[in-house]
């Protein structure tokens, strides 16, 4: 039993066991040059896992009595969360190298967060949650703090470590209430104890404190605080990751515990959802545009993002969550390529994050001014683009799950939110003559701007079959 | 070979508008002319060995949404094949004649490319024209009609730093739009009767319109009246008939190679087109019909009557143009379309001949286009004095009367006349006879103006007036021969017998009594009407063979399509001598008018001018139309968009907007700014806060008992 | 009143206590011990349930180990909290508010306990008396929940890790104890014994 219990979480004991090995052999040979190697080495083994998981067997796999499952949305979410934590890994080296951040436990550490997120999505039990949850923040609190020398990084980590330290208190405080009124922690087991005709307040409210831990991690509004600061002040890198497979697996992380084990009240999480949508929408909108920090823009675009990805999730339907996890995988793709080009921004080979910086950038890099020009349009939502198919499934999500009134608000709100994008844009085009870049770039950096750009274009021919891939991983999740 | 004819011209303006500075501008030119010659070549082809039986070539899919499912195709009948001679040749000759015309226009610095942009946009509304008159449903027709239409915008404004060019082009396009409007509606209306956009499902069903009736705007009224009438609304602006012909005398703006093939020989032309292709439907809506006619023997009084005291030469040869226009409405109002077609064909040659050569004259007099300044210009440009005086004598319609020997204008003009009689259109055919003189006396007061009398205006330019060099000749010789001969060759075919016309339009024509007498009959009446042009034996024959031969043939059948109650050919060729003999006395008259005017008493015009001057001033301001237009439609309109513009959108929407972007939104962009301190205990205190207001709510408006 | 319930009302009483105190008092010191308190009491709960194994578990490790340390943290940081309690004072009328809604609201819920049908038959099986803890624990650990055991090894590994890697420095320019070096030197080399004669220098 056990033997086949292993086989079903065998790619993250495969990426466990790597990091360890790396972890030994780098304090050995004790060599901080090694770390761009290693830097490889990780990109390439979850890249591989990746490939793996993603040709592998089809069908559903239930290990270790239900705590752990997985099936066509698990390993949809994980492929998605390997390749963005490899991509953004690959991205890093270059930039932490000339800063002389890059540590050999960086990669390490990016490895054993990714096999947290691939336990969050694969959870079938509240304490295999929690469990893949911690691993994973715990990861990330230290990797905001990296730069140590440097109050603004450690402050963020203190910070996201302190705030996260209560959302787990207030998830953990959630699942005891689900577990004293349910009388068991597995997914299977809560969902036969919650239905509609006979639902108990205590219950509700411990799911109420579950969707806040989880709204933490997603950076929902009112839950949100931390991700400007921690945004801004984590080293450039750590912020793109923080951007993207964190926030996918959190999001998969929600469908999954919300399907799996509250499927049959999904009208009042749905409720909760809405409203955290709409807040996180228009928060995301509005506070966005007095940021001049691209960093901290990038924060509140996360937040607003996040926002209607929980409006597919809030409408309750398989198409919700087909809408959730195909807005998901375009908004990962959009925030690499923002990223990248974030990472390049520098003057006198120091990192500049202010968006004036950006005048007239276009005269002089035309081909990654253009690129990003299709990024941030693609944020924004702008038709030709792949970002407005995003919202155009949640939208339509919602609409046919009957809450016409989110998607009215969410238009209005992108409607707000598109001026900061386009701001931008305006700068590199027709801003004024101001202090110049750098045009160094590096060939990853460039290759992942140009990659994603393009992906923003061509992808509206079949979005690179992840329309189909969304759907089927949804369909394995509701029902 | 359709495909090639149609897509040559497309090719060559995209490698000459886009590939100029891959290939060189030489190159490029000489590569969209090329392709239009082969096109030309290509057309008459096809034009002779069609064998008049319709065909439909497909290209591609095109429309398919709901029942709406149609074929990108070409159709291939008479109809077209006329059509595609007359563009493809007209428009190879302009591309030639550019070379010429075009260069060193003073229009333009030196050094600046402009010539390439010039062949692109004459080959891509010669693709447009040719779209239009293949197309074998009215969605593709309309694409078409559309493309001509942009591409007489950029041609019209082609010199953009004029101002009054820009004006002129948007005019032209504005007023289009009114006529396309209805041309829309009409094809919304069919789309809505017959539930296909298709030619050929739209004539089968014809019959049934005509008894069908439709609500429309306040009343009801028969379907195919009201659907005739509103495709004749399109017709109408495109072919600058009255009440929306304002826009075509500006369009002169445009450089003079672009008014020979647009506004004079091809794209004004698709309205009439137009009715001709969708003469199945016309024959069944009489009122509709009778209104075509009435606009068109209107148009073509007035346009003579504006045209006889304009003194800028490409107005007066615009004006001339929209008179013939309207002579062409009149024979498809009266059901003739053959000899609308007639027409068309014929009036494409000699007036394209006119502007080309009017073109050589501007050209020679350093871009002078006043006829004031003009004068005993016959000696300095002699073969383009030969040139518009041959274009004159068909325009006017010189030839021997009662036969067919003469210019083209002449037979066809008279068959149109003729028609006009038979049809029993009273004003119709007395206002085309009074417009035929006019138009002899502003024609002939063109040439004299221009090539006899004493030199007038700057002496400089009189001095250095030069004859045109060669690419500019040879289309003014080769378009010569038209003017000449293609009446003359093809009378029989267009307004012969009807069993010939039936041949080449691939009608089937029934005869009534099968037997051999008869037949042998009605061969030699055919012969007799081909030699004898009205004359009474051939009037005799046709008449003898009125009740045997008449078109017969489903809607749809053929190019054309003649009621059996048509019987206006056979009418007109029985017409009485004095009906056939009234246009050319008209234009003796005319010419008669113009010599004692012009040559023997120059003075007289002037002198004329000053006693009469109300009616002077009414015509040479064009019978105030655009005066009158602009105080009823367009400064109400204008002030009304002010009224929008200041009031509307200014204050109501830009100050609802700004407000919103300006006031509330930066409002709460400060407040959530202050809301993160920075505080950690400030985030903690709002997480709770959130919980408190999730739980709240969920005790309270959640599912749990 | 049994002996048994007795101990339970004892023990809940001073586990409650015990956590409000260590909110309340103000000298951080007493909070520390206060949380002992909270801690024992706990232990003692966990006797009652025959949980002997995690009872003793709680006291060696946490009273015994983590508190002693906390109690040295709070001793060495020497926190100003007067301060921090007067920033907080601002918010505490606010913070009283939520704190009432919020308490109310569990109040209601709470107040009707009602769990679902479903969840009785749902609940683990107590272990059975002839097993006794550590062997029932060392199943539920390594068999029943190894995944989960497996998971906190690597959070703590995780953790591991980040202190070292936020804490630790490696200075090039100190010297080093290298006690291979102090083994192998040789007294030979390092040192030459010199004759002094008095009155004069080297």
């Amino acid at each position: 039993m056990m033997q086949a219990d292993l086989t079903v979480i065998l790619p993250e004991i495969v990426l466990a066991v790597y990091a360890m090995l790396a972890l030994i052999g780098a304090v050995y040979s004790s060599r901080d040059d090694l770390a761009p190697a290693l830097v490889w080495l990780t990109t390439a083994v979850m890249a591989g896992l990746a490939v793996w998981i993603a040709t592998g067997t089809g069908g559903t796999r239930i290990a270790f009595g239900g705590m752990f499952i997985d099936d066509g949305f698990a390993r949809f979410s994980k492929v998605a969360i390997l390749v963005s934590a490899a991509v953004v890994l690959v991205m890093s080296q270059d930039y932490m190298s000339r800063r002389g951040i890059l540590r050999f436990e960086y990669p390490i550490l990016v490895a054993l967060t990714s096999v947290g997120m691939m336990v969050m999505v694969s959870a079938g039990d509240l304490m295999s949650l929690y469990m893949g949850l911690e691993l994973h923040s715990l990861a990330l609190y230290v990797v905001a703090a990296l730069r140590r020398d440097n109050v603004k990084s450690t402050e963020a980590g203190l910070k996201y470590f302190v705030l996260g330290a209560l959302s787990s208190g207030l998830l953990l405080y959630g699942a005891s209430l689900v577990y004293g009124y349910a009388g068991t922690t597995v997914f299977a087991g809560i969902v036969q104890t919650v239905s509609q005709d006979d639902l108990s307040l205590g219950l509700l409210f411990g799911l109420v404190f579950l969707i806040s831990g989880i709204a933490f991690k997603v950076s929902a509004v009112p839950f949100h605080m931390w991700t400007p600061d921690v945004y801004e002040g984590s080293p450039t890198p750590v912020t793109a990751f923080f951007a993207t497979a964190p926030k996918l697996a959190a999001m998969a992380m929600l469908a999954r515990i919300l399907y799996d084990a509250f499927g049959g009240i999904s009208g009042d999480w749905g409720q909760v959802l809405a409203l955290l949508s709409l807040l996180s929408m228009f928060l995301g909108a509005v506070a966005g545009i007095a940021q001049r920090d691209i960093k901290r823009l990038m924060a509140y675009s996360s937040i607003a993002h996040m926002g209607y990805a929980l409006m597919g999730l809030a409408a309750g339907t398989e198409f919700g969550v087909q809408a959730m996890l195909i807005y998901m995988a375009i908004y990962i793709t959009m925030n690499v390529g923002t990223f990248a080009f974030i990472l390049m921004m520098e003057r006198d080979g120091r990192p500049v994050t202010d968006i004036r910086a950006l005048n007239l950038y276009a005269r002089r890099e035309p081909g990654k001014a253009l690129a990003m020009l299709i990024l941030l349009f693609s944020l924004a939502g702008v038709p030709p683009m792949l970002g407005f198919f995003g919202k155009f499934y949640v939208l339509r999500a919602a609409y046919e799950g009957g809450l016409i009134w989110l998607a009215v608000a969410g238009v209005i709100a992108s409607v707000i939110g598109a001026f900061y994008y386009i701001r931008i844009v305006y700068y590199m085009y027709f801003g004024d003559e101001g202090e110049e870049l750098d045009t160094r770039s590096s060939p990853a950096l460039w290759g992942a701007l140009m990659a994603c750009a393009a992906a923003m274009i061509l992808g509206i021919v079949n979005m690179f079959g992840v329309e189909a891939a969304a759907a089927a991983a949804a369909a394995t999740l509701v029902n | 070979m359709e495909t090639v004819i149609l897509f040559g011209p497309l090719v060559g303006a995209i490698i000459c508008g886009f590939g100029y500075k891959l290939i060189g501008e030489r190159a490029a030119l000489w590569t969209a002319t090329g392709l239009l010659f082969l096109a030309c070549l290509l057309s008459w082809i096809v034009f002779f060995t069609f064998d008049g039986a319709t065909q439909q070539i497909p290209v591609l899919r095109y429309i398919e949404s709901g029942s709406l499912a149609t074929e990108w195709a070409i159709r291939m009948d008479r109809l077209t094949a006329i059509m595609l001679i007359v563009v493809t040749t007209v428009s190879a000759f302009v591309h030639l004649y550019s070379f010429g015309y075009m260069d060193n226009d003073p229009q333009w610095k030196e050094g600046e490319s402009y010539k390439p942009r010039f062949f692109a946009y004459l080959s891509l509304f010669t693709f447009a024209m040719l779209l239009l008159v293949t197309s074998d449903n009215l969605v593709q027709l309309f694409t078409g009609w559309e493309g001509v239409g942009v591409a007489s915008y950029l041609l019209i404004g082609f010199y953009y730093r004029k101002p009054s060019a820009n004006a002129a082009a948007i005019k032209a396009f504005v007023v289009n739009r009114i006529g396309d409007f209805g041309f829309a509606l009409g094809i919304f209306a069919l789309f809505f009767l017959v539930d296909s956009i298709n030619l050929d499902v739209i004539f089968g069903q014809a019959p049934e319109l005509a008894d069908t009736r439709l609500t429309f705007l306040w009343g009801e009224w028969n379907a195919a009246n009201l659907v005739a009438f509103l495709l004749f609304v399109g017709a109408m602006g495109k072919s600058a008939q009255l009440i929306l012909h304002t826009w075509l005398p500006d369009a002169m703006e445009g450089p003079t190679p672009v008014s020979a093939l647009i506004h004079a020989a091809t794209m004004v032309t698709a309205g009439v087109f137009l009715v001709c292709r969708m003469s199945p439907l016309m024959e069944f809506a009489p009122q509709a019909t009778a209104f075509i006619t009435v606009i068109g023997a209107a148009t073509a009084f007035f346009a003579a009557t504006v045209g006889l005291v304009q003194t800028d030469i490409k107005r007066v040869i615009a004006y001339s143009t929209c008179s013939q226009l309207g002579y062409m409405f009149v024979a498809a109002g009266v059901g003739m379309y053959s000899a609308a077609m007639f027409h068309l064909f014929t009036h494409a040659f000699f007036k394209a001949l006119l502007f080309l050569g009017a073109g050589s004259v501007i050209h020679a007099m350093h871009h002078e286009q006043e006829m004031t300044e003009y004068g005993g210009l016959r000696k300095k440009i002699p073969y383009t004095f030969w040139a518009m005086m041959i274009g004159t004598l068909a325009i006017t319609g010189v030839g021997i009367p009662l036969t067919s020997i003469g210019f083209a204008g002449f037979l066809s003009k008279d068959a149109i006349i003729e028609s006009a009689w038979a049809g029993g259109s009273g004003f119709g055919f007395w206002a085309l006879v009074i417009a035929a003189g006019m138009t002899s006396f502003y024609s002939w007061r063109l040439i004299f103006l221009t090539f006899f009398g004493e030199p007038r205006g700057d002496r400089h330019a009189h001095d250095h007036a030069h004859e045109s060099p060669m690419s500019m000749l040879i289309p003014l010789g080769v378009l010569s021969l038209g003017a000449v001969f293609s009446g003359m060759i093809w009378y029989g075919s267009f307004f012969g017998h009807a069993d010939q016309v039936g041949r080449f339009y691939g009608i089937p024509v029934a005869e009534a009594a099968a037997d051999a007498a008869v037949a042998h009959d009605e061969a030699t009446g055919g012969e007799a009407a081909e030699q004898g042009h009205g004359a009474a034996a051939g009037g005799e024959a046709a008449a003898a063979g009125e009740h045997h031969a008449a078109f017969a043939g489903k809607p749809g059948e053929g190019a054309l399509y003649f009621a059996p109650d048509n019987h206006v050919l056979d009418d007109a060729h029985a017409a009485p001598a004095w009906v056939k003999v009234s246009p050319f006395v008209a234009m003796i008259l005319g010419l008669a008018i113009a010599v004692w005017f012009y040559l023997v008493n120059p003075a007289l015009p002037a002198r004329l001018a000053e006693n009469q001057r109300p009616l002077y001033l009414f015509l040479k301001n064009k019978w105030y139309f655009d005066e009158i237009y602009d105080a009823v439609f367009v400064r109400p309109v204008i002030g009304l968009g002010r009224v929008f513009w200041k009031r509307g959108d200014g204050s109501a929407i830009d100050g609802f907007l700004n407000g919103v972007a300006m006031g509330v939104v930066p409002f709460f962009t400060r407040l959530a700014g202050k809301a993160q301190t920075g505080f950690i205990f400030t985030y903690a205190f709002w997480m709770v806060l959130g919980i408190v207001a999730l739980v709240t709510w969920m005790s309270i408006g959640g599912g749990a008992q | 009143m049994s002996v048994s319930v007795f101990a339970f009302y004892l023990f809940s009483a001073g586990a409650i206590a015990g956590g409000l105190f260590t909110v309340l008092s103000r000298q951080p010191v007493h909070s520390v011990l206060w949380l002992i308190l909270a801690f024992i009491s706990s232990a003692g709960l966990f006797v009652l349930l025959g949980a002997e194994f995690v009872a003793m578990l709680l006291v060696i490790v946490y009273v015994g180990a983590v508190m002693v340390l906390f109690l040295f943290v709070v001793m060495m940081l020497d926190v100003d909290f007067a301060e921090l309690k007067a920033e907080m004072a601002r918010y505490m009328p606010l913070a009283l508010l939520i704190g009432l809604v919020i308490l109310m609201q569990f109040v209601m819920a709470y107040g009707a306990w009602d769990a679902n049908a479903a969840a009785e038959g749902l609940r683990a099986q107590v272990i059975s008396a002839d097993r006794h803890n550590t062997e029932a624990l060392g199943v539920i650990l390594y068999d029943q929940y190894f995944l989960l055991f497996q998971l906190a090894g690597l959070i703590l590994l995780v953790a591991m890790i980040g202190a070292i890697v936020l804490t630790l420095r490696h200075r090039t320019n100190i010297k080093r104890q290298d006690i291979l070096a102090q083994m192998y030197r040789d007294p030979a080399k390092a040192m030459e014994l010199r004759d002094v004669k008095p009155g004069q220098g080297l």
